[in-house]
């Protein structure tokens, strides 16, 4: 048996491989033809996930592993230093395998959606920079790390989400991810800094080591929590912040697969549980996090519900599911949140390819009112799909079911409240995902007059869908509760990872089976209720002009939130910029810099004159130089 | 030798030393105004001559040899530098036809 600190100490070969991928991807990009790249990506995302695989079983063989690779010396000054370090526990671990393990299954899988692209290898390059980002910012021991990752991520997503830049719109909506993730990165860089300056250390154990005298609620703790969570909530797409997500959907499919599942709008929950030793001494902000999470929750829920791009109704099930995460978090719950997180990865993961498949298949139309009746067409997509939408309307057996029901019974404990609030989000999520499934694969053949006959995709595409479909199914069994006669095992893993927030106490098995049948009755009559709507009755959404009544159309038109946006901060933004650039950029700093140009012109001008060619001139001021200091030296002595 | 050296001695030094200060002069004054560039090359000639003048003066004055080896080094000198000088000239003559310095101020902005 090998030394578990010695595997743990070549965890940095984890990052290592997407690292190489990149830089073979970018560099040797001309000499790869033929899907090379594709490989060459995979393969080295493959290797990272079998290591994090050892490092699995490593972290669960040996109760409370926790191991810091201290790599090299990042900034060493008098003042403190920051190592490069990697912190190898049962949280990164957790993380390390959801990045590399789904985000493999969708390098696999873009290896048949990018075929056609131009450029496919700068695809695949871009791809391995964000799961080297990602393992970054799970892996780091230290905030300074986390946020190299962070960063990274942000970069990729904004190139990978404006990959196709020749639509000017697809560039906007890149930019906007950017934006607003920097808002967020503000809010976390600020955090950062506090936490320097209140603990003289970036370390996660220092920190926290030096937690253990702090009393609950005071001012400082607050306020670095907050400013975490403004990142946070930048980063995975909580209210004020959220609107970012739905439109990166300009991405490949394979992108909003790898953006709303595998990793970076995860990054938000798992900073947050990594801190949860900060955050249970900062009740304010748990506050807060419960309630910024269930409202996006049921706002995302709502909204989705008139969508009709296939793609924007994942989006906005992935801003409500994040909604769910926070809710756990604020609840103190946080192993109920990271569960929830694997189990999304996987069934989100899944809805993402699954619709990137309908997609290809009906060459580039995203419209679900140009859809219907694919069942047929595509048998694999469909049951796979099924399989997702199962998975998170939160139906037994499926993973979905697991996760979401401790959230809710972690509400119920916390809130009857936040409880029936939670539950009407679930039961929203179940009504559009499955009127999603309807309308996209039963009924008529409303696709036609658009497009020729579709088609099921390659086996590099299903193979990963059905991997990721028995992961939806079977990932839910890692955490059974003890209401089942299970032993939660993913929550004992993770505990001493987490901090645990004080005041628990667990519910009796026959409030929790009554709160089960309930919500499972309710669950079944909102799929009783898609089924009549969308199959039985085959209503189809209206067109876009349509005139609705105005409850209907707000709703249609995402709560005008972009239009608000737009009209209190960009367009106040805009007006600034071009009043500067009127009054100040061109009337004082303009003529500032002319004025210094052309002194500088003029004075040469003048001086040029002195180099007229003219080698007697020379010679002549030369003498009289000379003759100049010859008497000066007379005079002075 | 000792003779050569008293034969000196009778001339007071102030007057080597004015000759060559004249000499000097007459050089740097023809190097300045005359266009010529012959003539130019032969003022140059004439400051390094009197100069060679001086040292000889002093070497005699101050019994010290190691002026008049000075001098030898700058006549070598003087003989390389007169004759890349006067290549330069021939040069200049084939291609400009001419010999006057003024014509050759292309090396400026």
């Amino acid at each position: 048996m090998v030394n578990p600190a010695t595997l743990a100490y070549y965890s940095w070969f984890v990052p290592l491989f997407p690292l190489a991928g990149f830089l073979v991807n970018s560099l040797f990009s001309r000499f790869l033809k033929g899907g090379r790249a594709g490989y060459i990506a995979s393969l080295s995302v493959g290797i990272s996930f079998l290591y994090s695989l050892i490092l699995f079983f490593i972290v669960r063989d040996n109760h409370q592993f926790a191991y810091t690779l201290k790599l090299f010396s990042f900034i060493q000054t008098a003042g403190f230093s920051i190592p490069f370090e990697f912190l190898i526990d049962s949280l990164s671990v957790t993380m390390m395998l959801i990045v590399t393990g789904v985000g493999l299954l969708i390098h696999v899988y873009s290896i048949g959606y990018m075929k056609e692209d131009e450029r496919f290898n700068e695809f695949f390059a871009q791809m391995n920079l964000f799961t080297f980002s990602m393992l970054l910012l799970v892996m780091g021991a230290n905030y300074l790390i986390l946020f190299i990752g962070w960063e990274g991520v942000g970069l990729c997503s904004y190139l990978l989400i404006g990959f196709w830049y020749k639509q000017a719109d697809y560039n906007l909506a890149a930019r906007k991810a950017f934006v607003m993730n920097r808002i967020g990165d503000l809010g976390f860089i600020l955090g950062i800094f506090l936490l320097f300056f209140t603990f003289g250390t970036l370390s996660f154990h220092e920190i926290f080591s030096k937690l253990e005298g702090v009393s609950s609620g005071t001012l400082t703790i607050s306020l670095i929590t907050l400013f975490l969570l403004i990142g946070a909530l930048g980063k995975s797409a909580q209210i004020p912040l959220y609107t970012w997500l739905p439109d990166a959907m300009a991405g490949p499919t394979p992108i909003s697969a790898l953006i709303h599942a595998a990793t970076m709008v995860t990054a938000g929950v798992y900073m947050i549980a990594r801190s949860s030793a900060l955050y249970v001494l900062a009740p304010f902000t748990m506050t807060l996090i419960v309630i910024i999470g269930l409202a996006t929750a049921l706002l995302a829920a709502v909204i989705a519900l008139y969508q009709n791009d296939i793609k924007k109704v994942l989006a906005y099930s992935t801003v409500s599911q994040l909604g769910y995460m926070f809710l756990a978090l604020g609840l103190g719950a946080f192993s109920s949140a990271v569960f929830h997180l694997t189990t999304h990865a996987f069934f989100k993961a899944l809805l993402f390819l699954a619709a990137g498949s309908v997609i290809h298949a009906l060459h580039g139309e995203q419209d679900i009112r140009k859809m219907g009746g694919l069942k047929s067409f595509l048998p694999y997509t469909y049951w796979v799909f099924l399989a997702g939408t199962l998975a998170i309307s939160g139906i037994p057996p499926f993973s979905g079911f697991f996760s979401k029901d401790e959230i809710l019974v972690q509400a119920w404990t916390a809130n009857p409240l936040l409880y029936i609030l939670a539950l009407s989000g679930a039961l929203l999520t179940c009504f559009y995902m499955f009127r999603l499934l309807f309308l996209t694969f039963s009924g008529e053949n409303r696709w036609k007059p658009f497009t020729a006959s579709p088609h099921e995709s390659p086996a590099v595409m299903v193979i990963p869908l059905v991997l990721l479909a028995v992961l939806s199914f079977a990932g839910g069994f890692v955490n059974i509760p003890e209401l089942f006669g299970g032993s939660a095992s993913f929550n004992r893993l993770l505990a001493p990872a987490l901090a645990v927030a004080s005041g628990h106490h667990s519910l009796s098995h026959h409030t929790e089976w009554t709160l089960l049948l309930i919500s499972l009755l309710l669950l079944a009559g909102s799929i009783a209720l898609g089924w009549i709507i969308f199959v039985k009755m085959s209503r189809v959404p209206g067109p876009d002009g349509l005139i609705r009544p105005w409850y209907n159309r707000i709703v249609f038109k995402k709560f005008y939130v972009d239009e608000a946006y737009h009209y209190f901060f960009v367009r106040p933004y805009e007006y600034l910029s071009s009043t500067l650039f009127e009054n100040l950029e061109r009337n004082v700093i303009n003529r500032i810099v002319n004025f210094t140009g052309n002194l500088a012109f003029e004075a040469g001008a003048v001086i040029r004159r002195l180099q007229n060619g003219n080698i007697s001139f020379y010679a002549f001021v030369m003498v009289a130089g000379i003759l100049f200091f010859f008497i000066l030296n007379l005079i002075i002595t | 030798m000792e003779t050569v050296t008293t034969a000196i001695r009778i001339i007071p030094l102030e007057h080597y030393i004015i000759l060559c200060a004249a000499l000097f002069s007459i050089g740097v004054a023809g190097v300045l105004f005359r266009r010529n560039t012959i003539i130019i090359l032969m003022c140059i000639e004439l400051m390094l001559n009197s100069v060679n003048l001086l040292l000889t003066a002093f070497s005699a004055y101050h019994s010290d040899p190691a002026g008049q080896v000075f001098v030898f080094f700058i006549m070598v000198v003087a003989a390389a530098e007169v004759a890349v000088g006067l290549a330069i000239l021939v040069m200049m003559k084939r291609n400009i036809n001419s010999v006057d310095i003024n014509l050759l101020n292309r090396l400026k902005w």
